[in-house]
């Protein structure tokens, strides 16, 4: 199960997507938003994705973490738009026959989900607007250096 | 009016900092045949020069899947700027 949604987010949907017979554990993370990024009041998030691309890593990402573990089961949701504090941005349940496996296969999905799927977010709040990860969008002080490439 | 064989519509997708800096979510361009995504942005840096600010945070995926910036296009090419998505801390 692999989803991109506007709407809230489901980590029981995921938990019941993956359960099936042979998992003896069920490992789901729950990525939520925070008020607090670098030490900055956070008021709310804006999510955007390449979707197409998006949902093509997902499966890229459970097919990886298939190869590695003996998966049973793997759900991935992720929400884009704007997501307030508190509000869970992204789920992944992983089933394995043991909870050791479970464990590592879920902690391998989210950080290789953060690696190479194409989604960006954007905070709002004490800070202004940022673009986590990358520059803010229109360079404001005259004459910064280019970066050479 | 332009021949098919010497230049190539390529679909520029434009996300995040990219779309917020030329104001468009998609553009399609005409570029000439052996055009590489580096061909590309240099072309969206002339319409918008603080483009040229974003280039070192720049990836470039071509048809969904990201390719390095001397990769020779084909007509009817996607192309995508990506930049760096923060996984949050990992620790």
């Amino acid at each position: 199960m692999i989803e991109l949604t506007y709407d809230p987010l489901s980590p029981d949907r995921c938990t019941q997507a993956v359960r099936q017979a042979g998992s003896g554990g069920i490992v789901t993370f729950v990525g939520c938003v925070r008020d607090l990024s670098e030490g900055k009041h956070v008021e709310y998030l804006e999510y955007e994705a390449y979707e197409p691309m998006a949902l093509n890593k997902m499966r890229q990402v459970c097919d990886e973490t298939t190869e590695m573990w003996p998966v049973k089961a793997i759900a991935i949701q992720h929400r884009v738009g704007r997501l307030e504090i508190g509000d869970d941005a992204v789920v992944i349940a992983v089933s394995c026959p043991h909870r050791a496996e479970a464990f590592e296969a879920c902690r391998y999905a989210i950080d290789r989900l953060k690696e190479i799927v194409p989604i960006w977010k954007k905070e709002h709040g004490e800070g202004g607007e940022t673009w986590v990860g990358g520059p803010t969008a229109v360079p404001t002080e005259p004459g910064i250096p280019l970066s050479q490439d | 009016m332009h021949s098919a064989t010497t230049t190539l519509t390529i679909r520029v997708l434009l996300f995040a900092v990219f779309r917020e800096t030329l104001g468009d979510r998609q553009i399609e361009l005409a570029a000439p045949v052996g055009s590489t995504p580096e061909d590309i942005f240099r072309l969206l840096e002339e319409r918008r020069p603080d483009m040229s600010a974003l280039r070192p945070y720049t990836t470039f995926a071509v048809n969904r899947e990201v390719v390095s910036a001397d990769t020779v296009l084909k007509d009817g090419d996607e192309l995508a700027l990506l930049q760096p998505a923060s996984g949050g801390r990992n620790d």
